[in-house]
């Protein structure tokens, strides 16, 4: 039987290789001819410009996050109506990724590999954008202003040189809250509530260098287990009366409706991700079935941190500038802190473009974020970008929730990762105003 | 030509080859037209439909269920993990795949032990948790699997062998994308020849004698439980396969990859393409790799939104999940196969009717009338009666 087979097989075989060659060689010479200008420009017409991200647009952690998109596209949208950058207009790709890293590396190969990008822009989540990070960074695309203050954005340029941070990262922000805590609160017993991640992990050690005596005990949850029961009373048991939360807004929520549930009334320090009033109060609201009324005052009295002034902050220039961006070109409903986070990182994306001038380049884009000394945007603090550090802003200020506004408690501390000490910000950045037209010029 | 019908007709194995021949010419020749990004795409399908193919074995054949085949491609997805992360990179990639194989073939022989001592919803409830537990393992081993960010894959260079047998035959650089591909479409094909060998010899007939009457099957002398366990390993074998492919191609191996959602995908596929059989499954699997970007695209040119437009995916892909079960209850390639075998019947039963002579020889055709739909000659992996199980 298998010599009768070997001389159909070895026909087909034949066939197939003639077939392949043909159908090969007039494709890659098409194909070769869009790449022929180098890798550097892809993405890059003469009046357009496509960048893209990827974000939880369904599933779990889409409340909230999907409204990033929404923020940075309104602002794209307000760029290019006044003409957009050096004659170009943005175009922003946004695919969902339900918060699945596997999902993410399929977006992303069809970001890269399809709609051919020219940089990605703030691809949202730790576990979700180390997925691709190597990725990236192998085809030379650069990833700007990652939607995550994990430490490895920023920490190693020499093995991520496309790649930079954007939010302050979780160390710094655990050493600013620490410090603040063995100041202000030098006999609070605390406790540390954390996601088992890098997220926690990073948050802990920052908070370990300023009060690891005070630290009475520690709990982890995991991302996707909703029950925080055990953890929460374990806290009570350890008799913590101050709780440091480094977790996402859900956890925040049900952090709050358990404790309601077993009489358990510290004073709660959540990190600046799980913070949002708007988000925690309608999940208040959702996960008790009504029975908590989950309006902007059910997080008063809570202690948190910002980095970009939010909704609540009025007065401020810049979120003037967001709501008249939002009035324009928002895709209606609210402006929300997570539209002005996506405004701006897309501002500082833009700024970045100003930067890298007419011709431009992927490199040319990576050394224009490089060199962003004392730049200007909403940002309190200023960013730490340099040849050696992709590590985004600064610092933050420390502040105290009243019926979702944000009180301030410290000024705007800054710091780096490591020992570097902590220090009042002189930069002035927090009281900075954004451009006349809304829109940074090159310089 | 004579000869390719004879070995199509008289050998099975011999038609599962050139099927086989056939499919890996497809394959070469789409691979070489299409881009990266499709020959991702395709490695996507490909990894799907290895474990769909299965899935569809253990499921359509041998009738038991399991919600636990992401679990069980997860085992096979770490291994590769661990074994690519080695830096030098000497292990080629085809026994790398194997391992994962083996790995998740005797993960597979423990679970069927104990799968074969349940029925119906018990079952499906053991291998849910499995499904719900596995995940947990990455994250409790943290340290060593890489916890909620996964272990990252770095794919070794292509083989120099690869690359000059591709300037051999094209004349053109091989892509990693390309590369990938190629690799989850051979593992592919080498897996469905050897599940539907396995499928239509003697082990195929007794998962199917155990799958439609056990008692007759006990009685025939055959061991319900030796049976089962021995479906259940060949099908987390595949799922081993498939996790390896699926790590290689998402190059990581994370737990959120790995929860129920991707044992329900694989089902789905199962279901969409047609129960038991391993072309259905393929083209449950294509549906469900290509149909979600397509529907996104389309909403996102009809002007919707980006979160409308991704919204969208899921409830067309429930829409054509709802379709299918309406209009094509066994499945788009189990509905057709035996539309086409009443077609053949009733020809059949026509051309019967007009050269028979009355009287002498109609009840023997009553009875092969009966028999055809039945069992479609050509069909080769499984009876209709089956496919509606």
């Amino acid at each position: 039987m298998k010599a009768r087979l070997l001389a159909p097989v070895a026909g087909l075989l034949t066939a197939t290789m003639i077939l392949a060659g043909c159908g090969a060689g007039g494709d890659r010479e098409s194909d070769s001819g869009g790449d022929g200008g180098g890798a550097s420009d892809v993405g890059v017409t003469e009046d357009t410009v496509t960048v893209g991200g990827h974000f939880p647009l369904t599933g779990v952690a889409a409340p909230g996050y999907s409204e990033i998109p929404t923020g940075a596209q309104a602002y794209f949208d307000y760029v290019n109506a006044a003409g957009g950058i050096n004659g170009r207009q943005i175009e922003y790709i946004v695919k969902d990724d339900g918060y699945n890293p596997t999902n993410t590396s399929q977006v992303t190969n069809e970001l890269v590999l399809q709609d051919e990008i020219f940089a990605m822009v703030g691809g949202l989540g730790t576990p979700t954008h180390s997925a691709v990070v190597d990725f990236l960074n192998s085809e030379g695309v650069p990833d700007l202003f990652v939607s995550s203050g994990s430490l490895q954005w920023g920490d190693d340029v020499e093995s991520k040189p496309y790649t930079f941070g954007w939010q302050p990262d979780y160390e710094i922000e655990g050493k600013i809250i620490g410090q603040y805590i063995a100041e202000n609160m030098p006999k609070a017993k605390v406790g540390l509530f954390l996601q088992d991640d890098d997220f926690g992990e990073d948050g802990e050690k920052g908070v370990r260098q300023y009060l690891d005596k005070q630290i009475v005990g520690v709990e982890r949850y995991t991302s996707g287990n909703t029950d925080v029961g055990p953890q929460v009373a374990g806290l009570q048991a350890k008799g913590a009366d101050l709780v440091i939360a480094f977790n996402t807004p859900a956890y925040t929520a049900l952090t709050q409706l358990t404790s309601l549930a077993l009489g358990y009334k510290p004073t709660w320090f959540y990190s600046n991700v799980g913070s949002d009033p708007q988000l925690v109060g309608s999940l208040l609201n959702r996960f008790s079935e009504g029975a908590v009324e989950g309006d902007n005052s059910s997080l008063n009295g809570v202690l948190t941190t910002e980095y970009i002034p939010g909704v609540d902050a009025t007065d401020d220039p810049w979120v003037q500038l967001w709501q008249e961006v939002w009035d324009q070109e928002g895709e209606g409903g609210e402006l929300t802190n997570y539209r002005i986070y996506g405004m701006s990182q897309a501002y500082a994306f833009v700024q970045a473009l100003a930067a890298a001038g007419e011709d431009l380049t992927r490199d040319g884009l990576v050394e224009a974020v490089e060199s962003f000394e004392d730049v200007t945007g909403p940002q309190l603090a200023p960013f730490r970008y340099s040849a050696d550090s992709h590590m985004g802003i600064s610092g933050m200020r420390v502040v105290e929730l009243q019926n979702g506004k944000a009180e301030e408690l410290t000024p705007v501390l800054v710091s780096d990762i490591g020992d570097a000490p902590i220090e009042e910000d002189s930069s002035d950045q927090a009281s900075d105003a954004p451009p006349e037209g809304g829109i940074p010029d090159g310089s | 030509m004579n000869r390719l019908l004879d070995v199509w007709r008289h050998s099975v194995l011999g038609r599962h080859l050139l099927l086989a021949v056939i499919g890996l010419a497809v394959v070469v020749v789409v691979l070489e037209v299409v881009g990266d990004f499709r020959a991702l795409q395709l490695a996507a399908m490909a990894y799907l439909g290895i474990a769909a193919g299965g899935l569809t074995v253990l499921t359509g054949i041998n009738g038991q269920i399991s919600l636990g085949h992401g679990a069980l491609m997860a085992f096979g997805a770490y291994t590769t993990a661990l074994l690519l992360d080695d830096p030098t990179g000497s292990m080629p990639i085809s026994l790398v795949v194997l391992a994962s194989t083996l790995v998740a073939l005797a993960v597979g022989t423990a679970v069927g032990v104990a799968a074969a001592r349940l029925h119906g919803p018990y079952l499906a409830g053991a291998t849910l948790a499995l499904a719900v537990a596995v995940p947990g393992i990455a994250l409790y081993f943290g340290e060593f699997l890489g916890g909620e960010q996964g272990l990252r894959v770095s794919l070794p260079d292509v083989p120099t062998w690869a690359l000059d047998l591709e300037y051999l035959l094209t004349g053109t650089e091989m892509s990693r994308s390309q590369y990938v591909a190629y690799l989850g479409w051979i593992t592919l094909i080498v897996t469905f020849v050897l599940l539907a060998n396995l499928a239509r010899g003697r082990v195929g007939r007794r998962w199917r004698a155990v799958r439609d009457d056990e008692v007759s099957a006990e009685l025939a002398g055959i061991r319900l439980g030796r049976a089962r366990i021995s479906a259940f390993m060949v099908s987390a074998a595949a799922a081993g396969a498939a996790g390896s492919v699926l790590a290689i191609t998402a190059r990581l191996a994370a737990p959120s990859g790995f929860t129920l959602v991707l044992s329900l995908t694989l089902l789905t596929a199962v279901v969409l393409g047609g129960l038991g059989y391993l072309s259905g499954a393929l083209i449950g699997a294509g549906l469900l790799t290509f149909l979600p970007p397509f529907v996104t695209r389309i909403g996102g040119d009809a002007g919707l939104s980006d979160i409308r437009a991704a919204e969208l995916a899921p409830l067309v892909y429930g829409l054509v999940m709802v379709l299918v079960i309406l209009l094509a209850p066994a499945g788009l390639v189990g509905t057709t196969r035996m539309a086409m075998a009443e077609r053949r019947a009733r020809r059949q039963m026509a051309a019967a009717g007009k050269t028979d002579s009355p009287g002498t020889t109609h009840p023997q055709h009553d009875s092969n009338d009966e028999n055809d739909p039945g069992t479609p000659q050509a069909s080769g992996s499984t009876t209709s009666k089956g496919s509606t199980r």
